[in-house]
């Protein structure tokens, strides 16, 4: 009998301990009704987000937090937001669906963070909707153009930042209507919801049976000679590509290997041109005559007054990492957030910052309006086309506005707005 | 902590990995048993009111865990059958309650019973499938046994992929599970309600577990580990036995999977690569290998390791480059770190080192049996 006794006591002590240490970690969450707001105190304000930093689509993507980190450390080195310093938690969660759920779980009942920004990735994040909304969790400006993050009534904290998937689908196959018409179409997307998106845009314009060979890839697999093969069987001379950085390169090069010439129009998120230069390495050349996407100013762009105030912000908080369109994105989302807390005002709660976005009226480095408000939570309304040149990727024609419906695609003229003097939004 | 105890050997001389079939300890092994289920399942109640809820979540992931290694510790330690995919076991298990959830969902069925029926569903599944790589485990031996696990291994995710208009490819499934019964009040912790779950379930299948390895099924899975020719000839049917332990272990695999897919709320190909399979093993070996409580050593250790790495990685301002190189990979190196110091300093793993310790200070205690 006393084996019992001893393997209680041992249980006990166990679970002793066990209390003791989780009691020592962590402060109390206040209970519903509570008066103190998550992730806020008088001096700090902490956001987290997830990120691919590791695996199949770190190939650029996982420059986009250190960069929007470096944005907040500039806004925090002036003071911060109505007093209160940014604090942006980054998690690896290497582009696996099953890793964001945990660490989007640690950043949220661990590390209690106020809000979850640009968590990237249309499969990762899909699956962290139904827990971020039952934890009435903010969810900004997800890094990813898929139509989930624009469900108001669902996901009444949601909200996305790219332009989605099927505009973006429709803005490209509108230029390759006008531009190459007659030429036979052939799409490769990601087999989620990214690709799906994306061909639904593209059969919108074109019509339903107008995409002659439709292949998918998924990340756990980087052979795609396939897919490239398939499209070189068919001869298609135009290939509409919803692709991740990584899987733009290997479908390029691929197609070089198999000697397979086509024009390639890609989507924004797989399009930057420093970035597949150096996944390519010495084959770069062949990314030539590629047309691409984008919405905030050109990397490149060095005369840009917003390209100028992200290098200098690049070079004093950011180690000087490598200049990319990565490095423009994080950046903007900074902006963006910093603009979004001037505007929730200086007695922070979760709900005001969801209305300040509703309201919408931001106006930061893009080039098309975003569209925030109480029926719309997608981001930006629309893209413009680049072209690389002689090894230089560089806009061309208008920008373009669109829905995610059966609208017309319609140039968008205003011109975009230059950055404040200092580097900081103001109140708008 | 362990509902498991009672797989420790007994404390006389020191013991092979694996426990004596001699057993002279109080009353029945079931009673024995129950009694410390019961215990055990208390006290999970009371610490679940007594951590935070993000705690909650890792206690109610190391449950899940615990079931399949639990399993595997059965397996490959009781038995001797090395498997090297029990995490696609896993992937069936949890594909099989999201297709069940997402079923009873589409019909607009709710009630508590579902949510049983779908984790039951993945048991029957998941044991059918490992009955099939069990027969085909118990006609082979030492590397080819490992070759077709591992293939095992690689194919169950790669079928979510290929057929992805069943399973929604990398992607995966969502997993619709309903909040706490009401009867709990409104503002009732959905984590802390995950723990009761799945420390029921667990706790459940341990106890099954437990009995099972005191019992007749084995001794006999011992005695096929030991020698295969010794127990034909005691008349043990050495096949069948191996099947059954398979299959025994396949099911825990199966609810392990399925619990796991119920805390995510989703499931996908990804959550149950190749590694996860090596993981449960090298767990299971770190752990103690033949006992459960080994297994939830190693469950433990499957959960805490990831987080602790991340700790460690923010203790050190890092410049952004190498924080995120370490990010991902520090995990698996500090896996296979302690896996070479724990065989070569306690190849009886954590739980044998701990049984030597608690062996050595009753030693010097006089002794008081009764």
């Amino acid at each position: 009998m006393h084996r019992l006794a001893q393997r209680g006591l041992a249980i006990a002590s166990t679970i002793a301990l066990l209390v003791t240490a989780a009691g020592c970690s962590g402060d109390d969450g206040s209970g519903p009704g509570g008066a103190s707001v998550p992730g806020v105190t008088d001096t700090e304000i902490t956001v987290g987000t997830h990120m691919p930093l590791t695996g199949p689509a770190s190939a650029g993507y996982s420059k986009i937090a250190p960069a929007t980190k470096a944005y907040f450390d500039f806004v925090n080195a002036q003071g911060g937001v109505h007093g209160r310093k940014i604090t942006y938690k980054i998690m690896d969660d290497g582009y696996n669906p099953a890793n964001t759920q945990q660490v989007v779980r640690q950043l949220v009942l661990q590390d209690k963070v106020f809000a979850i920004l640009n968590g990237l990735g249309t499969p990762t994040h899909t699956g962290v909707l139904d827990f971020l909304k039952s934890n009435r969790v903010p969810d900004l400006f997800v890094a990813s153009g898929s139509r989930s993050w624009d469900q108001p009534d669902k996901y009444p904290g949601t909200f996305g930042f790219n332009p989605d998937y099927t505009v973006e689908g429709k803005i490209l196959a509108t230029y390759a209507k006008t531009n190459l018409a007659g030429q036979k179409v052939c799409f490769l997307g990601q087999d989620d919801d990214f690709g799906r998106d994306s061909l639904a845009g593209v059969e919108k314009v074109l019509g339903a049976g107008a995409v002659a060979v439709k292949q998918t890839y998924v990340t756990s697999n980087t052979n795609v000679a396939p897919q490239i093969g398939a499209f070189k069987a068919a001869s298609c001379k135009v290939v509409v590509l919803a692709t991740v950085p990584g899987f733009t390169a290997l479908s390029i090069g691929t197609a070089a290997r198999l000697g397979f010439k086509a024009q390639w129009l890609v989507s924004n998120v797989g399009a930057d041109h420093p970035t597949l230069a150096k996944q390519l390495g010495a084959a770069a050349p062949i990314l030539e005559g590629m047309v691409g996407t984008n919405y905030l100013p050109m990397q490149n762009d060095t005369a840009n007054p917003w390209v100028q105030l992200f290098t200098k912000i690049n070079k004093e908080y950011n180690g000087d990492a490598p200049f990319d369109g990565n490095t423009v994105y994080g950046m903007s989302v900074g902006y963006l957030f910093v603009q979004t807390l001037l505007a929730a005002g200086k007695d922070l709660t979760r709900e005001k910052v969801l209305e300040a976005v509703q309201k919408g009226g931001f106006q930061g480095p893009g080039l098309v309006p975003l569209r925030f408000s109480a029926k719309d939570h997608s981001g930006y309304g629309g893209q413009r086309l680049s072209r690389v040149t002689g090894g230089v990727q560089s806009y061309f024609g208008p920008a373009y506005e669109t829905d995610e419906a059966d609208g017309p695609v319609n140039e968008y003229t205003a011109a975009p707005v230059a950055p404040p003097a200092n580097g900081v939004p103001t109140v708008s | 902590m362990s509902a498991t105890r009672a797989a420790l050997p007994p404390k006389h001389q020191p013991v092979e990995a694996g426990d004596r079939p001699v057993d002279r300890r109080f009353g029945s092994t079931l009673l024995r048993h129950l009694a410390v289920v019961l215990a055990v399942g208390l006290v999970l109640v009371a610490v679940s009111y007594a951590v935070e809820p993000f705690r909650n979540f890792q206690l109610a992931t190391v449950a899940a865990y615990l079931c399949a290694t639990a399993g595997l510790t059965v397996l490959t330690g009781l038995n001797g059958q090395l498997s090297l995919g029990h995490g696609a076991l896993m992937a069936t298990g949890a594909y099989t309650v999201a297709l069940c959830q997402n079923a009873f969902a589409d019909r607009g069925m709710t009630g508590g019973w579902l949510l049983p029926l779908s984790l039951g569903a993945a048991i029957v599944s998941t044991v059918a499938v490992g009955a099939v790589v069990g027969v085909a485990a118990a006609r082979l031996r030492g590397p080819y046994l490992a070759g077709v696990t591992l293939a095992v291994a690689i194919v169950v995710p790669a079928l979510a992929v290929t057929f992805d208009g069943v399973f929604n490819g990398e992607q995966g499934l969502s997993v619709p599970v309903e909040p706490p019964p009401l009867s709990l009040g409104p503002y009732f912790p959905y984590e802390r309600w995950q723990l009761w779950l799945t420390g029921a379930a667990t706790l459940l299948a341990l106890l099954l577990l437990a009995n099972l390895v005191r019992s007749r099924y084995g001794r006999s899975f011992r005695a096929v580990r030991d020698d295969e020719v010794a127990a034909r000839l005691a008349g043990i049917h050495v096949a069948r036995t191996q099947v059954l332990a398979f299959v025994v272990s396949a099911a825990t695999a199966g609810l392990g999977g399925a619990l796991l897919a119920v805390l995510a709320q989703s499931v996908s190909p990804g959550a149950f690569s190749l590694t996860l399979s090596l993981f449960l093993l090298m767990a299971v070996v770190i752990g103690g290998l033949g006992r459960l409580t080994g297994a939830l050593w190693g469950a433990v250790l499957l959960v805490a390791l990831p987080d602790l790495t991340h700790s460690v990685t923010e203790l050190f301002t890092l410049s952004p480059a190498v924080a995120q190189r370490l990010e991902g990979n520090l995990p698996l190196a500090i896996f296979g770190l302690t896996l070479i110091v724990v065989m070569i300093a306690a190849p009886g793993g954590v739980q044998g080192l701990l049984s030597r310790l608690g062996r050595s200070l009753l030693a010097r205690w006089p002794a008081r049996r009764s």
